[in-house]
């Protein structure tokens, strides 16, 4: 299969458009047809996309399966996949037919919100395999809208708000990366990305109003850049939506939004910051890096302070992001395969936290904590579940969970120990928070009555949760699996960067020979 | 062999757990006990024939990235063979009394099937020791450590609506993850000095470590110093030392036999078995040792102290187990591992013993743990009086001075003593020890006296309900008595003997004693050191050691060790002593005195104790009575948790929620809306009227128009 990426990505668009164009009615039947298309659809991109798994050389740093040609207006369509791509492809394919199953109960305009799903999945996987700037740019824009439906269409209360703030965060974010982008055109005349990796932007010190910018042009691109994948991931101070759209979303939009949307933001870091802007990359590492830090420590400490399950549960996605920006930024081996993994690690984990909350949330329809307890009394399966991913959550060895965090603290402890004894602190921070709240809700007597006739969870539930289960524990066991596959991509990435440095001169060692001068 | 006594429990936990609807809640507990007991057996067979060289056995490769490598392993020396027989042994013997403790329980209604989930609790923690004690390299080590820590917090919690159990459970957990935050940072500075984190490299590092000097925080550090301490954070979570003991107490609120096997003979433990595992560090770390010491003999000693006047029977027991791990830690910190590692072997026997007849008692007794609601139980309960008994003798140190006969504590103890003595300037560890074996004396006959003899106080229908146990418990209670009678003059030798004999145990080519002249591969290495061959001479020394790279160490510490003839491949042997290290010599010679102290300060606790609680029993309420402030403080436990509550735990939850409302709230959305002012409320209130309508849609297709507008534009406009 020549085209497996374009194949891959599209079916979900065509499933979707066969859904808007054929399906007619409301009732019953056409309920079942949709979701059961939708649900055909996603396991056929999945089982497709094994296909790339399988063709795919670890040992080749280079882009693989490319697909290259014109598209209107003089525009490229360039698709491929490398080690660092490759299984957030393969992550977004196994997770949205778990999506779908975990949207069998929904009632209200089943077809419109299919093909939402359908459709995001199109663009999500179109923003992990572009190699054109401008393809990547409307695959990571347009991905918002879906998002921004699902939330405003099929979420709570507050929907409105959230989904707002949702795209308004991300939207602003993203114009200034839209700007960088126009100037990274003119400055290298192209917007093939493996071709502006190896160009090099100008970093001569400038003065922009007053203020001297170490690297120049990279650092303003960097920001620039930043200003989109922080608000995406998210990094601290800008996390505030996702604690607001979390819990508006409807579970499975809070699982997407988990599981893959924010890993663009971590993505984009790979793919575009510390390959293109090494030297603007370098300048910030410090502020990046204490920002990550901090915000291991202040939404852990947040976390702490929630009545809500699934805020909770999002200021601790925010931690974990931040464990994955402190490794990136750590620009070493450990740390950049730590930070993928922890990004894949985190795609399984919190999804199925998600699915958690949404599992009794579709019992009680209330996600506050204490109008829980005792769940255990009736709930023994949900415990068990839910214990095993609260563990996986605080990064017990032996669960994917512990690799992330163990290697991207190994990552960042070479390059600042202050920050890795910071950041660190987050294992006890998440054991408190993650642990209380499954006291609260599952331990103890069943004393409330709305609680007396709740129900375990059925065969369709613990269905989803099995291959989550069996993801984490294989990672954590063995996590050679993933690493094997990124790390030749994640040594090559590496080896250009410190290349980059080595021959762009650090502007720290060229500022302190002009103070010398 | 050693696979099949690894992973025989986890085997059994995972049948007990998911398989138990099928196999039923006897089968369950049939199939976990039976495979303890085949660990156990292969355990011994393992540890008699051991012949002190060094096994590795690769099982699966874990986390590889860069030069980053580790696996699953097992590491199989003496360290490693006394510990399987502890874990082990203590393991199946509860596995087994466990079967009549949890045979009836009050906490679960009729018809739950709390058993198959208890056994395989039990058997998962096995699993997890197991892996922490034969690790070969610090991360499978610290899986281990946190899976050890998992099934405690599953087992203390197991009365899982008792909402004292559940708040115990967590209190164990995270002040765990506090020690554990010192270990993962004790790994990472490992890995940051020395490329690796397999045992064989770090232990090769320990010379250069000694002379690097490291940037940690906010200070240049000594690295072997630093990260001796790090790792010794770790520990002292783990095994309750002062400062991070608080959760021990409470996690008496698991079942008894749990109390027995995690809290007293096993996992409370690692931090010892981890300090003695890296004693070829340690060795170059002289003031971590010194922290060490200190922070044993006052943990010791405070434990001692609040043990006295604890009323409920398993808390006492509890405090015991901290000072006797401060003992332990004293051991280890003047140097004397194998000294350490005998009264860890011991105290396994006899503390598990002192836990599984308290189980006896409180079954017996319907639950109840008030010693003041006990008293003259010696002829209800006599089986479990006699095994209590010699409990407490083994725990206070009964035997004749100046021989090596006695009971197990007896020979252990004083081998700790006499090595505190010899170890530590100024004494400080050594009296601090001697008071508190007055002290344990003490509390240990007070718990004897106030349990089996006297009259029968509390109830009086508990009284004369009160059963001797069933034959299933009183078993492993004989067993451990054999232990605790035994297993001190045993292996008096193996641990605390002359230089063959303890050279012989624990594989060690060459003594200190020989070390003008060591063994012929330490030779070879260092003359091919000057050489700069460094592959050769770490071939020379590790010839009999498989599966090993030392070339990376050896390259990159080749500097550092040339001029002064040290290997810089890993030390031969399950511990290490440095050329200086000449504690157990020492020991050997101490003065008379020395050696008769503990035995003198066991005699007046036990007269004390006979004084206050037999012969004049109106004495105790007088004294607590005059020293009212005194009292308090002590059952108030120096009053740790409380300071800890208010100044942690509090502030914690209170910075969170100022964080959440002023910072989330205030500052961050208020400066973000703030600048988007203009544009949130245009859109909500746009929304606000759109919500069913078709303006909705409309205005997001003119949002997406916008977007595909602007790319189009930018981007042609740019390439002209």
């Amino acid at each position: 299969m020549e085209n497996v990426l374009s194949i891959t990505t599209f079916i979900p668009l065509i499933a979707a458009a066969i859904l808007a164009i054929f399906l007619r009615g409301e009732d019953e039947a056409a309920q079942r047809n949709a979701k059961w298309v939708a649900m055909a659809a996603t396991v056929v991109t999945f089982l497709v996309s094994l296909f790339i798994l399988f063709d795919f050389e670890p040992g080749n740093t280079g882009f693989q399966f490319v697909e290259e040609r014109e598209w209107l207006l003089g525009l490229k369509y360039k698709m491929g996949v490398d080690g660092i791509s490759v299984l957030f492809v393969l992550l977004t394919t196994f997770m949205m037919p778990l999506t779908i199953a975990a949207s069998w109960g929904i009632k209200a305009r089943v077809k419109e919100y299919m093909i939402a799903f359908l459709i995001l999945e199109t663009l999500m996987l179109g923003v992990f395999m572009a190699l054109d700037l401008v393809l990547f740019y409307l695959f990571f824009e347009a991905g918002l809208i879906p998002m921004f439906l699902i939330i405003g269409i099929w979420g709570g209360k507050e929907r409105i708000y959230a989904s707002f703030k949702f795209f308004l965060y991300t939207f602003l974010g993203s114009v200034l990366m839209l700007v960088a982008m126009v100037v990274m055109f003119s400055d290298a005349g192209t917007t093939d990305i493996p071709s502006l990796m190896r160009h090099s932007f100008d970093n001569q010190t400038l003065s922009v109003l007053g203020f001297t910018v170490l690297g120049g042009m990279q650092t303003l691109l960097f920001l620039a850049f930043l200003a989109s994948f922080a608000v995406k991931l998210p990094m601290w101070p800008v996390h505030t939506w996702l604690p607001d759209a979390h819990v508006q979303a409807p579970t499975a939009g809070s699982v997407v939004l988990a599981a893959i949307l924010l890993k663009m933001g971590g993505y984009g870091f790979l793919r575009f910051s510390l390959p293109m802007f090494p030297i603007g990359a370098e300048v910030l590492t410090p502020l990046i890096l204490w920002v990550s830090a901090i915000a291991i420590v202040y939404t852990s400490l947040v976390a702490l302070a929630q009545q809500d399950m699934k805020k909770l549960i999002a200021y601790s996605s925010v931690a974990h992001m931040g464990y994955v920006t402190m490794g990136i930024f750590s620009a070493n081996q450990q740390g950049v395969d730590g930070a993928i993994f922890q990004m894949l690690s985190h795609g399984f984990v919190s999804a199925a936290l998600f699915l958690c909350v949404g599992v009794i949330y579709d019992r009680m329809h209330t996600r506050d904590i204490d109008a829980y307890g005792g769940l255990v009394n009736r709930m023994p399966s949900y415990a068990l579940i839910f214990l095993f991913f609260t563990m996986a959550n605080v990064g017990l060895p032996g669960t994917s969970g512990f690799i992330g965090e163990f290697l991207t603290l190994i990552g960042v402890f070479q390059v600042n120990t202050w920050v890795a004894a910071v950041a660190a602190t987050g294992v006890i921070l998440s054991a408190s928070y993650a642990l209380w709240l499954y006291r609260r809700v599952v331990l103890g007597d069943l004393i409330k009555e709305s609680l007396k006739s709740i129900t375990d969870m059925s065969g369709r539930e613990k269905a989803i949760f099995a291959p989550l289960v069996a993801m984490t524990l294989l990672l954590g066991v063995y996590p050679s699996l993933v690493l094997d596959l990124i790390s030749p991509s994640t040594e090559a990435l590496i080896s250009q960067y410190d290349t980059a440095l080595a021959q762009g001169g650090s502007p720290a060692a060229v500022q302190t020979a002009e103070a010398a001068n | 062999m050693e696979k099949i006594i690894l992973f025989a429990p986890l085997v059994g936990a995972i049948i007990a757990g998911f398989g138990w609807r099928i196999i039923g809640d006897k089968g369950a507990q049939l199939v976990t006990t039976a495979l303890l007991f085949l660990s156990c057996v292969l355990s011994w067979i393992v540890f008699i024939g051991h012949d002190g060289t060094l096994q590795q056995i690769h099982i699966l490769e874990w986390v590889q990235s860069g030069v980053l490598d580790s696996s699953w392993s097992i590491r199989m020396d003496r360290l490693t063979a006394i510990m399987l027989i502890v874990v082990t042994t203590v393991s199946a013997l509860v596995h087994l009394y466990s079967i009549g403790y949890m045979a009836h329980d009050h906490n679960f209604a009729e018809g739950v099937s709390y058993r198959p989930r208890f056994f395989a609790y039990l058997s998962l923690f096995t699993f997890a020791m197991l892996m922490l004690v034969t690790a070969d390299n610090l991360l499978q080590m610290f899986f281990g450590w946190e899976g050890v820590g998992l099934a405690s917090y599953l087992l203390i919690g197991f009365y899982y609506r008792k909402p004292s159990a559940n708040a115990a459970a967590i209190k164990a957990f995270v002040v765990n993850r506090v020690g554990d935050f010192g270990f993962l940072l004790g790994i990472l500075a490992i890995f940051f000095l020395t490329d690796s984190i397999l045992f064989d490299d770090i232990f090769a590092a320990g010379p250069s470590l000694a002379e690097t000097q490291v940037r940690f925080l906010w200070a240049d550090w000594n690295a072997a110093n630093l990260i001796a301490i790090l790792l010794f954070i770790g520990a002292m979570g783990k095994s309750a030392q002062l400062g991070l003991h608080t959760w021990l107490p409470d996690a008496m609120e698991g079942p008894t036999p749990v109390s027995a096997l995690i809290h007293a003979a096993t996992m409370v433990t690692a931090g010892v078995f981890l300090v003695c595992r890296m004693s070829p560090l340690m060795e170059y770390a002289p003031e971590a040792l010194m922290f060490v010491t200190f922070i044993g003999a006052t943990t010791a000693f405070v434990a001692a102290t609040i043990g006295l006047v604890q009323n409920d029977i398993k808390r006492v027991i509890a405090y015991s187990t901290m000072s006797q791990l401060g003992y332990m830690f004293v051991a280890a910190g003047v140097g004397a591992y194998s000294v350490a590692m005998f009264h860890l072997l011991t105290h396994a026997f006899f503390k598990a013993m002192l836990f599984l007849g308290a189980g006896s008692v409180i079954h017996g007794m319907h639950h109840e743990q008030d010693m003041r609601n006990y008293g003259g139980l010696r002829k209800k309960l006599p089986y479990t009086f006699w095994a209590m008994m010699i409990g407490t003798m083994a725990i206070t140190g009964v035997g004749i001075p100046l021989t090596h006969i006695g009971f197990a504590g007896f020979l252990s103890k004083d081998a700790v003593i006499e090595s505190a003595w010899a170890g530590s300037a100024g004494g400080y560890a050594f009296w601090l020890l001697v008071i508190s074996a007055a002290l344990t004396s003490f509390y240990s006959w007070r718990l004897m006296f106030l349990t089996f003899f006297g009259r029968a106080r509390g109830t009086k229908q508990t009284h004369q309900n009160a059963h001797e146990s069933p034959m299933v418990m009183l078993l492993p209670l004989g067993v451990l008595a054999i232990g605790s009678i035994l297993a001190g003059m045993v292996w008096y030798g193996s641990f605390f003997g002359d230089h063959a004999q303890m050279n012989r145990f624990f594989g060690i080519p060459a003594h200190h004693a020989e070390a003008s002249a060591p063994a012929e591969g330490v030779v070879a290495a260092g003359t091919d050191l000057a050489e700069g061959d460094v592959a050769a001479a770490a071939d020379a020394v590790t010839k009999d050691v498989d599966g090993t790279d030392p070339t990376g160490a050896g390259e990159a510490h080749a500097e550092a060790a040339a001029p002064a003839v040290v290997p810089a491949i890993a030390p031969v042997g399950a511990i290490y002593m440095g050329a200086e290290n000449t504690v157990i010599d020492d020991a050997h010679h101490a003065p008379i005195w020395v050696k008769v102290s503990p035995f003198i300060a066991m005699a007046l606790g036990l007269l004390t104790a006979l004084w206050f609680y037999v012969w004049s029993p109106s004495t105790p309420r007088k004294f607590m009575e005059a020293q009212r402030p005194l009292y308090n403080f002590l059952l108030n436990k120096w009053y740790f948790d409380e300071i800890y509550d208010f100044f942690v735990v509090g502030a914690a939850k209170r910075f969170g929620g100022l964080l959440w409302k002023r910072g989330d709230g205030s500052v961050i959305d208020g400066t973000i809306n703030g600048v988007a002012m203009g544009i949130v409320p245009f859109f909500t209130r746009l929304a606000g009227r759109a919500q069913s309508g078709y303006i909705f849609t409309y205005a997001f297709a003119m949002v997406i128009g916008i977007v595909i507008l602007v790319t189009w534009m930018t981007f042609t406009g740019g390439a002209n």
